[in-house]
């Protein structure tokens, strides 16, 4: 969008960038001192969707399913079965399925932003909004993990692999520590951030690039609906990874969470 | 709201020739918000969403897993009942051949009875008829004796010319004939019996 204003103006083509994901000068509204944006619209949306969608599929829940019951339940038991239940094992996986569902249906509403008309931004691009949520991550594995097995008994868990001589402690146990510990947050809100963020600025790319192509003439003629057709390819993968990236947020908060509640390997 | 768009277009010129922001930089409200967000969706999904379906599952598997098990003890039932039909009808179907075993032999008894009956009834009809014959034979012949008496009285009192009227003397002459008569029949009878 702005690529395409940019190119009209100046007459030379100015890739997207960083700008185009930066709200902070398009306020939608504001709340005392603070600066409504769309992201911040679309996150308060995205968890309304998926409420009024639960609450719609089991409003009127009966033994035999409606069609909107069974599409609720289908979700739901897609988390709760292949993500909670097979991950975490059925012994405990009952009290961190709410997690894992809200978890997955929130950022999967969230990326599906980014392909839905009218809106076509992905929440989560917003490094900040991805940061929060592997913060939670890590505060729930954790806390799972200390109050199972205590402080020591956790940090013991989590850093000291078992099946190796002693001899190697000094080079592994630090190494176990950081990245079981301290790099894992860090991964989670990357993965899912950077996904977003460069899948959106490559369709911004062909599609506003295609415009210019066009606008541009000559070999553009051609280039420029190629252009156009490679966003719609792109389109369709960004469908994929959207689905993708929500899949492999959860289902890594559940191998952490099942890891730390892991006894002694 | 007027006010609020009026803030925003004044705030804007102090940020204007401000460097894009840095992507990955911290935006403490959108994290806040995130976070906020995402526990109020967590805490609905917690305390309304997952206990429903959670409850619905249970049920479902409960009515499927009775609906099995009431369908067993009706198909245990069935059978019983089969079995117990069966056992009743080859009971019957013995009773009826004792039955049709017990009528053929009462009915040979019958036969047998009747036809000895209508033996002894024959053969009874037959002794009277006999006895009878006897007894008119006995009565021919006494009526036979008198009446041969007369008619030879009559007839010799004829061809003698003396007329027998005396009585007693009749009757004398007459035994005595008889008596000859009889002596000579009962030889005579008492070679053909």
């Amino acid at each position: 969008m702005f690529g395409t204003t940019m190119a009209a103006s100046g007459g030379e083509f100015v890739a997207p960038g960083p700008n185009s994901f930066d709200f902070s000068k398009q306020a939608l509204f504001h709340i005392g001192d603070t600066a409504v944006t769309k992201p911040m619209v679309q996150l308060v949306l995205g968890a309304l969707v998926v409420f009024v969608f639960f609450y719609a599929a089991f409003r009127r829940a009966t033994l035999v399913p409606g069609r909107l019951q069974f599409a609720g339940e289908s979700a739901y038991g897609m988390v709760r079965n292949s993500i909670g239940r097979d991950i975490i094992g059925s012994h405990d996986f009952i009290k961190f399925v709410p997690y894992l569902v809200t978890l997955f249906f929130f950022i999967l509403i969230n990326n599906a932003f980014a392909s839905i008309p009218g809106i076509q931004f992905p929440t989560f691009s917003r490094a900040s909004m991805a940061y929060a949520l592997a913060a939670l991550s890590w505060l729930i594995y954790n806390g799972v993990g200390i109050k199972k097995h205590g402080l020591l008994g956790y940090l013991k868990l989590q850093s000291v692999p078992s099946g190796v001589s002693p001899v190697m402690y000094p080079l592994l146990v630090p190494l176990e520590f950081f990245s079981n510990i301290l790099v894992r947050p860090v991964t989670l809100a990357l993965r899912l951030f950077a996904n977003m963020f460069a899948g959106h600025l490559l369709l911004i790319l062909f599609s506003t690039g295609g415009l210019f192509l066009l606008e541009y003439g000559g070999i553009g003629y051609v280039a420029g609906p190629l252009a156009w057709v490679l966003a719609i390819a792109i389109s369709f993968l960004e469908l994929l990874v959207q689905f993708l990236q929500a899949y492999v947020f959860t289902l890594l908060n559940a191998m952490y969470i099942s890891g730390a509640l892991a006894d002694e390997h | 709201m007027q006010n609020l768009i009026f803030l925003a277009e004044g705030s804007e010129p102090t940020e204007g020739g401000h460097a894009p922001e840095n992507p990955l930089g911290f935006v403490p409200v959108e994290a806040a918000l995130s976070l906020v967000v995402f526990g109020l969706l967590l805490f609905l999904i917690w305390k309304f969403v997952a206990p429903r379906f959670e409850q619905t599952f249970a049920e479902r598997t409960q009515a499927i897993e009775g609906g099995i098990a009431a369908a067993e003890s009706k198909q245990a039932e069935a059978d019983a009942r089969l079995a117990e039909l069966e056992k009743q009808l080859a009971d019957a179907r013995h009773e009826a051949a004792r039955i049709r075993e017990e009528a053929r032999e009462q009915g040979a008894q019958i036969v047998a009875e009747m036809r000895e009956s209508a033996q002894a009834e024959s053969s009874r009809i037959v002794e009277h008829g006999k006895t009878q014959i006897e007894a008119e034979r006995q009565q021919a012949v006494t009526s036979l004796r008198a009446e041969v008496g007369a008619l030879a009285t009559g007839l010799a009192g004829r061809i003698v010319g003396e007329s027998l009227e005396d009585e007693a003397r009749q009757s004398r002459v007459v035994e005595r004939f008889l008596a000859d008569l009889e002596a000579s029949n009962g030889t005579t009878s008492g070679s053909v019996n």
